[in-house]
């Protein structure tokens, strides 16, 4: 993502827990597209340092993309709470409240784009990882009325609902290939969608599809199958 | 998974491993019965598989750091020379070696220790490296130079990964005004004087020619020399000049399928051979060529190889002394078009001296050919390595996809304390390709 922004042009902002391995990605960046970058602490489960973090940012980003998420095991989380609360708090809660502090800086400032990785795994329930899923379903929501919000302040908000991504949390699951982007496909539709002012993106649009019909799956049906 | 080499032969059956990070690739090596890494898979046959573990580099693609007082790159061995380009090219920065396609890995280029149509004055990609990272057998890491563990450092370039994983490493790029080459085409009817042009161009930066391979007779080795100089800014156009490093985007060919086997029968290629030749001939003189178009033309057809169909091609590439190189190249063309096997890239280089323990170039001259593999290529390549080895002349393992280990030996007295070194130094249990193992190194 960050490789995408900056061959663009974008000076980067990299926002992580144990910034300090983040080093050489810095270096990388910086020789690869000759733009400015900044290494930042930052963790989503902290919620009450986010005001710190915001306001040491050397400056208020043009563009903020909130990646963080944590798929987490649906078995473990039905039977420890901790980890349930920590699936929800890292994929609902952190990156709502620092989306929330950016949001009203950019707002004072009449301009800005903010990014939210969700996931199509919020857009229905389902018994294979719905505690993962009804964060992103709070995530989604919460930005879509962040977007309604914003829209008449110069403010704009990009849902991004992935379908399978090959990522490090993925890499052990057998996934269609069909249906599984690259991080770099990812990145680059993001991009594209903050150019043009995109509200909600599936990165393959075979997804879009895919969530349509098992959104229009009746309950009663939808109950008894396994998807 | 189903591996195999840029020749599309031979198909092997392979685990893949793409490992984030060394910890990932330390796992790896110590882990598995032996292990070989693997870039882009440019190398032509089975050099970068291994059916127990094949490391695939190319996650470990950082760039570390840049000295523009030096032009010093140091970056991770799964880098590639497109994205070295692309960074470096827009400062005035270019490599000082490169071989004729840019989707190859830094790791990949020190291991067969590249040459381009700049050896002879270059040297090869040894020249511009100041020192590499290697993982052992025991995953840990190595700094190797000139100055120490000096012999890791001269078996490593040249050493096919067969001395350990390539890390990171530091080399270095040259200055470029421009991103233009003034290019001056020869057409030369005949081996002669083909090679009187190219012992000529001895002050050019770059020089190659190109062979048809199909003329016999008086057209045995007829061929277009081409010459190369880096522009500088006042040879631009005005034009082009306020943006010196600004090349047309060139739309990319593919070819999406395998063409058929008969496609590239006689008529066709000698079809295509003439015309090339004939239109080389009209554009004899210099002209500006875009960086992309005179070192990378391949590259502009993705996917090419996929024009010698489905079972695929074999390369040969060899490199014969000065003093035999006459004889020597006179006796493969010959026998190439006799056989009427024409290659499609027929392609001649004039070398330099070279120093180093395993790597291939030598000072003379460099023939590189292809084929499709029908039942005949084999016995057609057996004559040709049978031709290199009686004019002292040696092979290119980054080409090689077929080649006996008794052809080896007979071909390089190196190969015996390259073998040696490998089991002195624990290498050879550790990193095993199926090349190394064919050809019993
Ligand atoms: C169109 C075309 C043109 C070419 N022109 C030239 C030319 O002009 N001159 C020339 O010299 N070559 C040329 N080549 C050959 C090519 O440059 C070499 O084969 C090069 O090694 C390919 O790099 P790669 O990253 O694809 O490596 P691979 O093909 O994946 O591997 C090649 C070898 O490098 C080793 N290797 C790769 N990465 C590492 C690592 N990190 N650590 C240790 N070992 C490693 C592998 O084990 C293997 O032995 C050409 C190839 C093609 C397809
Ligand atoms: N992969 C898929 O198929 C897929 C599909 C749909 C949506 N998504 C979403 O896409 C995003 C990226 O996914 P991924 O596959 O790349 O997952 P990943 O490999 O697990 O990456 C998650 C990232 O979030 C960071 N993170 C987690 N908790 C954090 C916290 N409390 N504070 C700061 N950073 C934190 C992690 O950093 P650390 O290194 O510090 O842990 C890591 O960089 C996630 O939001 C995910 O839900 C993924």
């Amino acid at each position: 993502m960050a490789h995408k922004f900056a061959a663009h042009g974008h000076p980067i902002q990299l926002a992580a827990r144990q910034s300090k391995k983040l080093d050489a990605e810095k270096a990388n960046l910086q020789i690869r597209y000759g733009v400015p970058v900044t290494l930042h602490e930052f963790d989503a489960l902290l919620p009450e340092t986010h005001a710190e973090f915001l306001a040491m940012l050397p400056e208020l980003p043009a563009i903020a993309v909130s990646i963080v998420g944590m798929m987490g095991s649906q078995e473990g989380s039905e039977r420890d709470y901790l980890l349930a609360s920590c699936i929800m708090r890292s994929n609902f809660e952190g990156p709502a409240n620092i989306l929330s502090l950016l949001a009203n800086r950019f707002e004072e400032r009449g301009s800005g784009t903010l990014v939210g990785l969700s996931s199509v795994a919020g857009e229905r329930g389902r018994a294979t990882n719905y505690v993962y899923g009804s964060a992103k379903a709070g995530f989604t929501a919460f930005l879509s009325g962040l977007r309604n919000r914003l829209a008449k302040r110069g403010v704009h908000v990009v849902t991004v609902l992935p379908g399978y991504v090959a990522t490090e949390a993925t890499e052990s699951i057998h996934l269609p290939a069909r249906l599984t982007a690259q991080p770099s496909e990812v990145a680059e539709r993001i991009v594209v969608a903050v150019e043009r002012k995109k509200n909600v993106i599936y990165v393959r649009p075979v997804w879009r599809l895919i969530m349509l019909i098992i959104r229009l799956i009746p309950e009663a049906v939808f109950k008894r199958i396994r998807i | 998974m189903k591996l195999a080499g840029w020749g599309r032969f031979p198909v092997m059956d392979a685990q893949v491993y793409v490992p984030r990070d060394l910890a990932g690739i330390q796992q790896l090596v110590a882990s598995k019965p032996s292990v070989i890494a693997r870039g882009c898979g440019r190398a032509y046959g089975d050099s970068a598989i291994n059916s127990s573990a094949t490391i695939d580099m190319r996650r470990l693609n950082r760039m570390l750091a840049f000295d523009p007082k030096t032009g010093q790159l140091i970056a991770e061995a799964g880098v590639v020379l497109s994205d070295i380009i692309a960074a470096f090219l827009p400062r005035g920065w270019f490599p000082t070696v490169t071989p004729g396609t840019k989707f190859v890995t830094l790791g990949g280029m020190i291991a067969a220790d590249v040459h381009g149509k700049n050896h002879r004055k270059h040297g090869s990609f040894r020249r511009c490296v100041d020192w590499i990272d290697v993982m052992g057998a025991d995953g840990t890491i190595q700094r190797c130079s000139r100055e120490g563990h000096v012999e890791l450092f001269e078996h490593t370039l040249g050493g096919m990964g067969l001395t350990g994983i390539i890390i990171r490493a530091a080399v270095r790029l040259r200055t470029i005004e421009t991103g233009w080459i003034r290019q001056t085409t020869i057409p030369a009817p005949n081996l002669e004087s083909a090679m009187t042009a190219l012992e000529r161009a001895h002050g050019s930066t770059y020089s190659v020619a190109w062979i048809d391979c199909l003329g016999a007779g008086i057209n045995l080795g007829r061929s277009l020399v081409f010459l190369g100089e880096h522009a500088n800014s006042p040879d631009l156009p005005a034009h082009r000049s306020l943006h010196p490093f600004t090349t047309p985007d060139k739309r990319k060919l593919s070819l999406p399928f395998n063409f058929p086997c008969f496609a590239l029968n006689r008529f066709s290629l000698r079809a295509f051979n003439t015309l090339y030749y004939w239109a080389g001939a009209w554009n004899r003189g210099e002209k500006l060529v875009d960086w992309d178009s005179f070192f990378y033309p391949l590259d502009a057809i993705a996917a090419w190889h996929r024009l010698y169909g489905r079972k695929g091609f074999a390369q040969f590439q060899c490199a014969l002394p000065l003093n035999r190189s006459e004889e020597g190249l006179r006796a493969l063309l010959q026998t190439v078009s006799k056989a009427r096997a024409g290659s499609f890239l027929a392609v001649l280089k004039r070398f330099g001296p070279q120093e180093s323990r395993f790597s291939f170039p030598m000072e003379g001259y460099s023939l590189a050919l292809d084929f499709p593999i029908t039942t005949k290529t084999s016995g057609l390549l057996a004559n040709l390595e049978q031709i290199t080895i009686d004019h002292g002349g040696r092979f290119y393992l980054a080409k090689d996809s077929r080649m006996s280990a008794e052809t080896l030996r007979a071909s390089d007295g190196r190969v015996e304390s390259f073998v040696r070194m490998r089991a002195d130094s624990g290498w050879k249990n550790s990193f095993q390709s199926a090349q190394a193992e064919r050809l019993v190194l």
